[in-house]
């Protein structure tokens, strides 16, 4: 079609002798509206693979969920098509806020007013929040897909506050450990702890070496690297440990949560990470290789939490209840790549996905990890430690 | 009749005092509500201690301030490179308003639109596609197949943070550079050169001092946002190239400790408003006349 061609076509449109249909479908702008349209999010949802299918879920009876739910959440942590069916069941469109700390989340719900409903909170956070009165115990009647004795015992324990008491403040989501990434056609020489990742980071790997921009991980590796515990805050390992953050810096690549853009572009060759992030870039970059520690690290464990005074506290528990039902988890464990909690859930993982020692490690590499403590999220000398290693 | 006059005056007065009034009520509300409250508020922050999870307690100490010097890295490195970048502006924007004031000719309506064209663009996607051209796959893969090993390194250096805010406030330094020198009276060089000055001189004693004051805006323009930069240091420094903006996230973000953040953000408006202050003495002092903001 030429211009002219189209001028006219277009006061047709404009002067209504043809309807927009027709404009569209015979200037060929309909195909750029219906790629448009495509992209929009949402939009598109009811082409894409289902997770799980209708019948594994059913919303609540006689409960007006509303149209908005809001999930407060870390990157690439779901599958899109998962949180599109939930709408599709319910009416209820999930708008999500990505953070990179927990303790951003926590700045933001101690300054209040957040709005939001759902959380991903980490085992840890859950005595502040508790102590705070951020997060509300779970009402389990609202969640009878959630069989508690189907997941083991220590990935749950944490979201228990006080302590042993039996109110509990979230399911699990799924687990973790905080390992690094290598890539190995650069990296040709074996690692296997953190004492090869923070003495190659100075010799051999200077300038190709990334770590978190969170203290809690980044202080708790340089403590292993000195065969100190995950969580001190004994000021005089807390030093050594900030003698070796030090001493890496100048050589490191970058301090960034975000790791996954440059480790895929080669800038980096090597990075901190987590469990899911390595399983992303092995599937795609079979050279990178994931690996723990062998001096132990951190081990950990995300959860679905309800926010003390949710605007949509009655979506947010249908969310959770469908988030529990075992094919749902099943189908969007394998899109993130993170192990999930759930023994029924687990059942229907493919083969790989079980077999993947990424996402399930030989037990003798997990037996040393430990849980971070709630203490580690929030203890003033870690902070400001963190705080002198970024600005010197 | 005088009496009648009198009083008209009055109304008139009175009337016309509370038409200002009223224009200047949004100004007012503007910056009583989104300044001064505000800085109140960190003030009063200022003053208090950090909760045991973080947060913000009531008190009344100095603590914070004394605290402040361990910040010190950060400060040196924000004032550092927003001197040089403010440097930077200033000779990559002279030549190029000079050439749009005096020799651009017809073309020099495109031209300054091609200088605000970038601005029709997100700031933050801008910076991201520097974060792409200086990452291993832009510039550096290219150098290396032209033959430079190894492959050199741009991204998270104090030379790609400088680049990316010299790039972006650039624009601001070229207008006020070229209102001056568009201005400028044009009889003035040509008698400087009748008078045997060679064109050296005649820049350096005519053109560069009267266009002098549009220099001096312009690098306030440019130095006072690079000073609060945040953003850039934080996509192309990787964490590793610290302004004191990105301390302050990271003590109200991270560390939680909210007194000591706020502490340090009046730091920052008082070294901003302080070298402002000296520079304005300094500049006021060397050209001998009054120079205005704008």
């Amino acid at each position: 079609m030429d211009r002219t061609q189209f001028q006219k076509l277009y006061l047709d449109y404009e002067r209504g002798r043809i309807d927009r249909r027709a404009f569209l479908k015979a200037s060929g702008l309909g195909l750029a509206a219906a790629v448009l349209a495509a992209c929009t999010p949402g939009a598109g949802a009811s082409t894409k693979p289902s997770a799980g299918t209708s019948s594994d879920w059913t919303p609540p009876e006689g409960v007006n969920l509303g149209d908005t739910l809001n999930l407060t959440t870390w990157p690439n942590y779901h599958d899109q098509a998962t949180l599109d069916k939930f709408k599709d069941l319910t009416g209820v469109s999930i708008a999500l806020t990505i953070f990179g700390s927990n303790e951003e989340m926590l700045a933001q719900l101690q300054a209040g007013s957040t709005g939001w409903d759902v959380l991903v909170p980490t085992n840890y956070t859950f005595e502040t929040y508790g102590q705070l009165g951020l997060l509300e115990p779970l009402d389990l009647s609202k969640i009878p897909n959630f069989v508690s004795s189907r997941y083991e015992a220590r990935f749950l324990e944490p979201a228990h506050y006080p302590a042993g008491s039996s109110d509990l403040f979230g399911i699990s989501k799924d687990w973790g450990t905080t390992g690094y990434v290598v890539n190995t056609k650069n990296a040709t020489k074996p690692m296997t702890s953190w004492k090869d990742f923070f003495d190659m980071a100075q010799g051999e790997l200077s300038g190709k070496v990334m770590i978190h921009d969170y203290q809690l991980t980044s202080i708790g590796n340089a403590l292993k690297y000195h065969g100190f515990s995950f969580n001190s805050v004994d000021p005089n390992e807390l030093a050594k440990a900030e003698e070796t953050l030090l001493a890496a810096k100048p050589h490191l690549f970058a301090i960034s949560s975000d790791y996954q853009p440059p480790m895929r572009a080669g800038d980096a060759w090597v990075a901190m990470a987590w469990t899911g992030d390595g399983v992303q870039l092995n599937r795609d970059i079979p050279e990178i290789k994931y690996i723990i520690g062998s001096e132990g690290g951190e081990i950990w464990s995300d959860f679905f939490a309800v926010i003390a005074d949710a605007p949509h506290r009655d979506a947010a528990y249908a969310f959770l209840d469908y988030m529990a039902v075992p094919a749902v988890m099943a189908a969007d464990a394998a899109f993130h790549g993170y192990p999930i909690v759930d023994s029924a859930g687990i059942d229907l993982l493919p083969a790989d996905f079980k077999n993947n020692p990424i996402i399930y490690p030989d037990e003798k590499l997990l037996s040393p990890l430990e849980f971070g403590a709630a203490v580690t999220l929030t203890d003033q000398n870690r902070a400001d430690l963190w705080n002198r290693v970024k600005s010197a | 009749m005088e009496d009648s006059e009198g009083r008209s005056k009055t109304a008139n007065g009175r009337g016309s005092g509370l038409v200002t009034a009223l224009l200047l009520v949004p100004t007012t509300a503007w910056y009583l509500f989104l300044l001064v409250v505000p800085l109140g508020i960190l003030i009063v922050f200022s003053l208090g201690t950090r909760t045991d999870v973080g947060g913000y307690s009531p008190g009344l100490t100095l603590q914070n301030y004394a605290d402040l010097p361990t910040r010190w890295p950060a400060f040196q490195n924000t004032l550092t490179l927003a001197l040089i970048g403010t440097i930077l502006c200033a000779l990559v924007a002279y030549p190029l308003a000079y050439y749009l004031a005096t020799r651009a000719g017809q073309k020099r309506t495109v031209l300054l639109i091609l200088v605000i064209l970038p601005f029709w663009t997100s700031f933050l996607v801008r910076t991201y596609a520097w974060l792409q051209i200086l990452g291993a796959n832009g510039i550096p893969s290219l150098l290396q197949t032209l033959g430079v090993e190894p492959r050199p390194v741009f991204l998270n250096t104090h030379a790609a943070v400088l680049l990316g805010i010299v790039y972006n406030y650039l624009p601001l330094m070229v207008f006020p550079l070229y209102v001056s020198l568009e201005r400028l009276d044009k009889r003035l060089i040509e008698a400087s050169k009748d008078l045997g000055a060679n064109r050296l001189r005649t820049f350096f004693q005519v053109t560069l001092p009267l266009t002098a004051p549009g220099l001096v805006s312009g690098a306030l323009l440019v130095f006072i946002p690079m000073m609060g930069e945040y953003i850039i240091p934080s996509i192309l420094g990787g964490g590793k190239i610290y302004f004191v903006g990105n301390a302050l996230v990271d003590l109200y973000l991270q560390s939680r400790n909210w007194p000591l953040g706020s502490a340090a953000a009046i730091g920052l408006i008082a070294l901003v408003v302080l070298t402002a202050t000296v520079y304005l003495r300094l500049t006021r002092v060397s050209s001998q006349r009054d120079v205005s903001l704008l």
